[in-house]
């Protein structure tokens, strides 16, 4: 199963529903605002690095690059909308809206 | 359309009735897949309890009271019907306090029958 | 593979439409094929042409329009779109508003559905 935040962690907690309920090794994709979670430096920093010792963790390029987040938390991966699909294409999704 | 073995599909609730139009419009939703001889499952999580909780009364908003068609989910084809504990308990709620029986289950049962599932669709 | 999408949100609003537009083109690109697009709740708002835009700027419910020309079959729900005024008089070309049982064709015909909203 493909778990899609988009949702800031800052502000909502549909990130932590996901990850108090997904299966280790599942994926979890954010895109949207949900790629602020992935910024290198934040408070959150640490969170996502033991996340990312549980899942494979993608952001979405394109709105990373909207929002001008450069470094990502070691272990994202950063994928296009063809690698988007291509997680659709391997796991049922799920958007934790 | 060839015969095929029924899908598993499951209504993720996590929103608060009235203040946004989700829960309601996806009841609408749950009611119609009841025809359709699937096999359908209706999880509520975070905000969504709210929406199972006794004792709403919309009069003074002026809005459609519909708490109580959550009772018909099952008569609808709504097989499973969960309620994380959880999210229950995070917010002073219990059993006891919902319209309707639905089985109250830890995040490791609802996160398998999440897994199990075909579609899963956000409410 | 066919992927069946569910559209919640209205356009500017919110990118989930942008997202879903997106999403699209990529599985078109990778030999795909889109069953359906199912807009919903306030997604409905989506596929009205009375929309007028800046130049400068997408048009969304254009650009659906021109998606439903080639083939990707739009769908819009009845009641939902009763709701928020949305009939047939506003209705893009190349979109069709029809019943909540067409969301359970998708979710049923289709090797993936997935939902873009808020």
């Amino acid at each position: 199963m493909l778990h899609i935040v988009n949702k800031s962690p800052f502000s909502n907690g549909n990130l932590d529903t996901c990850l108090r309920i997904a299966q280790a090794d599942d994926p979890i994709l954010l895109i949207e605002d949900g790629v602020f979670a992935v910024k290198k430096g934040t408070s959150l920093e640490g969170r996502m690095k033991e996340t990312v010792g549980r899942h494979p963790v993608y952001a979405l390029q394109a709105d990373l690059k909207a929002r001008g987040i450069e470094g990502v938390v070691d272990g994202v991966t950063v994928c296009d909308y063809a690698g988007f699909v291509r997680l659709v294409e391997e796991h049922r999704p799920h958007s934790w809206l | 359309m060839e015969e095929q073995a029924p899908r598993k599909i499951m209504f993720v609730n996590r929103r608060a009735p009235h203040g946004s139009i989700y829960a309601y419009e996806g009841l609408e939703v749950v009611l119609i897949f009841g025809a359709y001889d699937q096999e359908i499952s209706a999880a509520f999580l975070d905000d969504a309890v709210f929406s199972l909780k006794k004792g709403q009364d919309t009069s003074e908003l002026g809005v459609k009271e519909f708490s109580a068609t959550f009772r018909v989910l099952e008569a609808y084809g709504v097989e499973n019907r969960y309620v994380e504990k959880e999210s229950l308990e995070k917010r002073g709620l219990t059993p006891d306090d919902l319209i309707v029986d639905v089985e109250v289950v830890d995040g490791a049962t609802l996160r398998k029958a999440m897994g199990e599932q075909d579609v899963l669709l956000p409410f | 593979m066919t992927f069946g999408i569910l559209v919640q949100e209205g356009p500017y609003n919110h990118e989930a439409s942008d997202s879903a537009y997106h999403f699209i083109q990529a599985a078109l690109a990778e030999g795909h094929k889109i069953t359906g697009v199912f807009f919903y709740n306030d997604g409905v708002t989506n596929t009205t042409k009375l929309m007028d835009i800046p130049a400068d700027d997408r048009h969304i419910s254009k650009r659906w329009s021109e998606l439903g020309a080639k083939g990707v079959p739009l769908i819009v729900c009845v009641a939902a779109a009763k709701r928020r005024g949305i009939n047939s008089d506003v209705l893009i070309d190349h979109a069709r508003i029809d019943g909540l049982g067409q969301l359970s064709e998708l979710c049923i015909e289709s090797d993936r559905l997935i939902t873009f909203g808020d």
